[in-house]
């Protein structure tokens, strides 16, 4: 018994394209109504989403009650946050206490978790309306999206190329206008290469920065929750909502969050360094993607930046020492799929023993690319090979974070393409691992060291006609400084374009 | 029904003549902090089943580990007081093996970077000889979950058609002690592993930091034994006895092994690097399951926690902290008491010291708290099998009835009535005495009167006593004692009919 | 760099509980080679004197107090369960250990 929610096409039309701190401040002021806002991107889900697949659940019902609870706030007159109100998809990786929770894999086919994960209490304590879960590379494993158990999403950019992964759910629901907001994570690239091939904002935080308690483990010591956008402003103000101290992640840093509101409402990259990396470019790197990335490096230096020169040889070896350590952690992580206390079981026929049963169900239950991270960490970790893979790969690690130590002597920032192609067609990559795993070259270092990077659209790649990512690199716990370069690039950037670059997207 | 053939033995004596012995135990202690290792549920554990687990202990995707401070607290005090070094800074790591009782299919342990390393122990054998047990480590870890065995005959696994699991016990805190391999003990191998853990339970009670009941599975013990020809140095293979629980059964189990070895030994076999169970009813041990392939564990360390690093300062508080360690509190009583060796072994064996330790802290003389604990209560204990801690009575009530026998209202035959009463249940000392009307008849003129009767009864033991004979009095005070319902001091009556017949003492 | 084998796929599936294929064997031990011998690269670094980096964060102690929090109703955490009996998880026959 839904209100009719496409009485208004132009008015739905308008409150989509609206950016998060609009509709806030439209609710607040009493312009919009959550419900409106809620509805308008209902409606546009219902009627994209089967050509984009964003999402894997819509919580319609979810998302009304609390757009309606927040409706019930403004008329009492009650102060709102800065998001109340605002639609968000969230990426299937975190659990939603009632509402299903898949991570893109068979194995936890309808799953309803028991608890909410501590970001999905902080949405909801910030009255933003949770729309529902969505799409993912089963267990964030993946650059393309997929590999999901659940189907590919497709770029809203054209439909037949990959909206980038894991999180592509999360960034096809921003460029698709389904979602102001959404909610992704960045084990190796997963929030900024999918923004980056959408044309939309990513954020990965400091490591530590955003509570992984209810986010399903990848790789513990490399995953990191963050939020994605279509401005700058807006990520900021997901990014704010969401950090922070938890005490029920040991991992957590217990220090305020970065003042990246306030950063992002001043941008400027004015007497700033700025490090452009050489590892950063050569061979697998996209002509229209370098074009553009050079560009950026002068509209910077226009917009009164120092631009730096830097060396980080042991960047070469990040993929490397990426594809050791997260598949060790990841190996480790999903030996609780087991068949025995949730999830899919396989084989419980009475004539297989709970051993035979657990081999069945993972067999059956998981993809081949989390078959295969999770043999590669078990020969990774296993005894004899230890030292050379896992133990050099976390000798790579340290040299990485020096040489991010090092750079952050000389510059602010380092800014770099974020990936190294555009979205490439779905299928192409996907049974290559090698070559699908080169789309996060650019992304691994940052997860490697734990500091804090973020993607944002620099124009279209000019041979295909496709978003272009760049990305700023800041160390651990200045991800302030993100959002004030980024804000001032996206600035000049849309006033060069004369709009927002999304809006070159080809309607749905 | 065991389907297991007893091997061939070769006996005690000569496998002793022919083969050293090398130990190695490995104690699992559960510690009684209130809540699990790596998340608040609770420890006490209730009867109803997966009443006491949350997302992290169950396992739940997405859910995260926090360390117990208290169970770090106790990891320390428990490496202190086995003289080990605490480790400056230190991890947690992921042990990965499949097993339905373990949540995440990792245990999360130590592994290269235990908190405690490189201490001893120094435990007492029967005899009194001090023998030093080297320790290796004691690192924290988690416990697992339970399992049930639902229609195979024996309710063990083999046979069963399905298990149920109840996870209120994982997650729990374990600190595991291992000792470096326990070498030159020879024929006293299997006292010395019986004798070790003893002590380390003692030691675990006196911290404050378990109870340590083996009956319930709080502590639990592995026998690792292999042994070499004498002479060589040159260690054999090992064979793991796991959860030996009784300190009779570690005793046991190390005898059985040593035979069972030396008979494949001598006979020219080998023995297989295996995992062992023990049969509490026959004292002998089986071969566990073959593995197909080697356990690789595949150890890292755990991502979702920090370095542990005790701050020296607070190591240092804790050492000041620690109570006066069990040995050392039985060589200072030895002496308080004046008593032998092997007197306070046999206190120690009774379970007697730390009640009769408290008897004397409620004031009780020393010889006397020993002599109700280890006589009239020790009885009763073991009567009732029961340990002595377990009796209803307590320290501060034995102390009262000491206090009542030193002040003359009651003697011993009146006391060990009290004793009884209390035991029974009928309230403190006082009440019994009340109420069963238990006082020393201290009337002189009655005293005297029950006394001239005796003397003008018993002609014949008065002419003995008058002869010199004064041991015969003894009869007179019986007879007194009897008339007097047992409520005189016997003492004085035994004055009194001496006074009165005109005889001294001696 | 070491040439992965079906076997040795064989043995990581078992390591890891997977029941693979047969053609799976093949597949994976073509694969991983190929992403063995590429990642092997790492080894480079192997003879540097730096210390190994397990995690990003530079923190130590970080702990709890020993205080009871609420734990889930025994429906809870059997709301996920493929199969349960007498409130306990219901599991086929474990195999191991007599
Ligand atoms: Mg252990
Ligand atoms: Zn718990």
């Amino acid at each position: 018994m839904t209100t009719e929610t496409t009485d208004n096409t132009e008015n739905t039309v308008n409150i989509i394209k609206l950016t998060a701190a609009e509709i806030a401040a439209e609710i607040a002021a009493g312009e919009l109504t959550a419900v409106q806002v809620t509805e308008a991107h209902l409606a546009r889900i219902e009627a994209v989403d089967e050509k984009v697949h964003a999402f894997l659940h819509v919580d319609r019902e979810g998302a009304l009650a609390q757009a309606r609870a927040v409706d019930e706030k403004v008329e009492r007159g009650e102060k709102l946050g800065p998001l109340a109100g605002v639609p968000l998809a969230l990426k299937d990786i975190f659990t939603t206490e009632g509402v299903p929770t898949t991570v893109g894999s068979k194995i936890l086919e309808g799953w309803i978790p028991p608890y909410d994960a501590t970001l999905v209490k902080k949405l909801k304590a910030a009255d933003v309306v949770i729309l529902g879960k969505t799409n993912m590379d089963e267990f964030a494993m993946g650059s393309s999206t997929e590999n999901s158990a659940y189907g590919p999403t497709g770029n809203p950019w054209d439909l037949t190329r990959i909206p980038g992964g894991s999180g592509g759910g999360s960034s096809a629901s921003l460029a698709a206008y389904e979602a102001p907001l959404a909610i992704g994570t960045d084990t190796g690239g997963s929030i900024r290469q999918p923004a980056a091939v959408t044309g939309t904002v990513g954020v990965k935080p400091t490591y530590g920065g955003v509570s992984r308690f209810g986010m399903v483990a990848f790789s513990s010591s490399l995953d990191q929750g963050g939020p994605c956008a279509r401005t700058v402003l807006d990520a900021a103000l997901l990014h704010e909502a969401i950090a922070g101290h938890d005490p029920l992640d040991s991992t957590s840093i217990d220090a305020p969050v970065p003042p990246v509101v306030e950063a992002a409402r001043n941008g400027s990259v004015r007497g700033m360094r700025v490090g452009v990396v050489k590892q950063f470019r050569g061979e697998g790197y996209q002509a229209g993607v370098v074009q553009r990335f050079d560009e950026s490096v002068e509209l910077l230096k226009s917009l009164g930046a120092e631009v730096v020169e830097l060396d980080c040889p042991t960047f070469d070896l990040a993929l490397s020492a990426y594809y050791l350590i997260a598949p060790s952690e990841c190996s480790s992580n999903l030996a609780r799929f087991d068949a025995m206390r949730y999830g899919l079981r396989v084989g419980d026929d009475g004539t297989h023993s709970a051993e035979e049963v657990t081999a069945l169900t993972r067999e059956a239950g998981f993809g081949p690319e989390v078959k295969r991270r999770i043999m590669l960490g078990t020969y990774a970790l296993s005894s004899g090979y230890y030292d050379a893979y896992y133990g050099s790969a976390q000798k790579v690690r340290t040299l990485i974070t020096r040489e991010f130590e090092a750079a952050f002597e000389k510059v602010d920032v380092i800014v770099s393409p974020t990936t190294p192609t555009t979205a490439f067609p779905i299928g192409e990559r996907a049974d290559d691992p090698m070559a699908m795993y080169l789309a996060d070259l650019c992304t691994i270092p940052t997860n490697l060291a734990g500091n804090a990077a973020m993607s944002l659209p620099c124009g279209l790649a000019p041979e295909d006609g496709l978003p272009v990512g760049l990305q700023i690199i800041a160390p651990a716990m200045k991800d302030d400084r993100l959002y004030k370069v980024g804000a001032a690039v996206e600035a000049a950037f849309v006033e060069k374009w004369g709009h927002p670059l999304l809006e070159e997207a080809p309607s749905l | 029904m065991t389907a297991t053939t007893t091997p061939e033995l070769l006996s005690y004596e000569d496998a002793l003549a022919t083969y050293d012995p090398v130990m190695g135990l490995e104690v699992h202690v559960e510690l009684g902090t209130k809540t699990k290792m790596f998340c608040g549920c609770s420890t006490e554990l209730k009867q109803d089943a997966n009443s006491q687990t949350c997302p992290t202990c169950l396992g739940l995707p997405g859910a995260l580990p926090v360390v117990n401070e208290t169970g770090v607290e106790s990891a320390v005090k428990i490496g202190l007081a086995l003289n080990c070094s605490i480790a400056e800074w230190c991890r947690f790591a992921r042990k990965n093996y499949f097993y339905p009782d373990m949540p995440k299919n990792f245990q999360t342990s130590q592994y290269d970077e235990p908190i405690a390393f490189d201490g001893y122990l120094d435990v007492q054998l029967e005899d009194g000889e001090v023998f030093r047990v080297e320790i290796e480590r004691a690192h924290m870890e988690e416990d697992t979950g339970k399992s049930t065995h639902v229609g195979g005959a024996t309710g063990r696994i083999h046979g069963a058609q399905h298990s149920l699991l109840d996870y209120n016990r994982a997650g729990i805190p374990l600190i595991e002690i291992v000792t470096k391999p326990i070498v030159g003990a020879g024929e006293r191998a299997p006292e010395v592993a019986k004798a070790y853990v003893a002590e380390l339970r003692e030691v675990i009670r006196a911290l404050g930091v378990s109870e340590a009941r083996m009956e319930q599975g709080q502590m639990r013990c592995d026998v690792n034994l292999s042994l070499m020809p004498k002479g060589s140095e040159k260690f054999g293979t090992r064979s793991e006895t796991k959860n030996v629980n009784s300190l009779r059964s570690v005793e046991r189990a190390a005898r059985f092994e040593i035979q069972r070895h030396a008979a494949v030994l001598s006979s020219g076999g080998s023995i297989v690097q295996e995992t062992r169970h023990f049969h509490e009813d026959e004292g002998t041990t089986t071969s566990g399951r073959v593995k197909e392939e080697a356990e690789d564990y595949r150890y890292f360390p755990e991502p979702d926690l920090v370095p542990v690093a005790p701050p020296r300062e607070w190591v240092e508080q804790l050492r000041a902290g620690l109570p006066e360690l069990p040995l050392a509190q039985r060589n200072r009583l030895i002496a308080e008491w004046g008593i032998s060796a092997h007197d306070m072994q046999s206190i120690r064996n009774a379970g007697a010291i730390a009640p009769i330790v408290a008897t004397i802290e409620a004031g009780a003389d020393a010889a006397s708290a020993r002599k109700w604990w280890m006589g009239e209560l020790a009885r009763s204990a073991n009567e009732q099998g029961v340990d002595l801690a377990a009796l209803p009575i307590t320290p501060v009530q034995v102390a009262r009835v000491s206090e009542l026998v030193a002040k003359g209202d009651l003697n011993d035959k009146l006391a060990r009535q009290v004793i009884d009463g209390v035991l029974k249940g009928e309230g403190t000392p006082d009440e019994v005495v009340d109420k069963r009307g238990l006082k020393v008849v201290s009337d002189e003129g009655a005293l005297s009167a029950a006394v001239d009767e005796a003397i003008a009864g018993n002609a014949g033991i008065v002419a003995k006593i008058q002869s010199g004979k004064v041991a015969a009095a003894g009869a007179l005070v019986g007879a007194v004692m009897k008339a007097t319902r047992g409520q005189a001091d016997a003492a004085r009556v035994k004055e009194l009919i001496l006074e009165k017949l005109g005889v001294s003492e001696g | 760099m070491p040439g992965i084998t079906r076997e040795e796929v064989a043995h990581l599936a078992r390591l890891a509980r997977l029941e693979l294929k047969p053609e799976e064997l093949d597949h994976f031990a073509g694969q991983l080679d190929d992403i063995i011998g590429a990642v092997a690269r790492v080894s480079e670094v192997a003879d540097q004197d730096v210390p190994p980096t397990s995690h990003p964060l530079p923190l130590t102690n970080v702990m709890r107090a020993d205080e009871v929090r609420p734990s889930l109703t025994p429906e809870q955490a059997l709301s996920g369960a493929p199969a349960q009996e007498q409130q306990r998880f219901k599991v086929p026959q474990i195999l191991g250990e007599e």
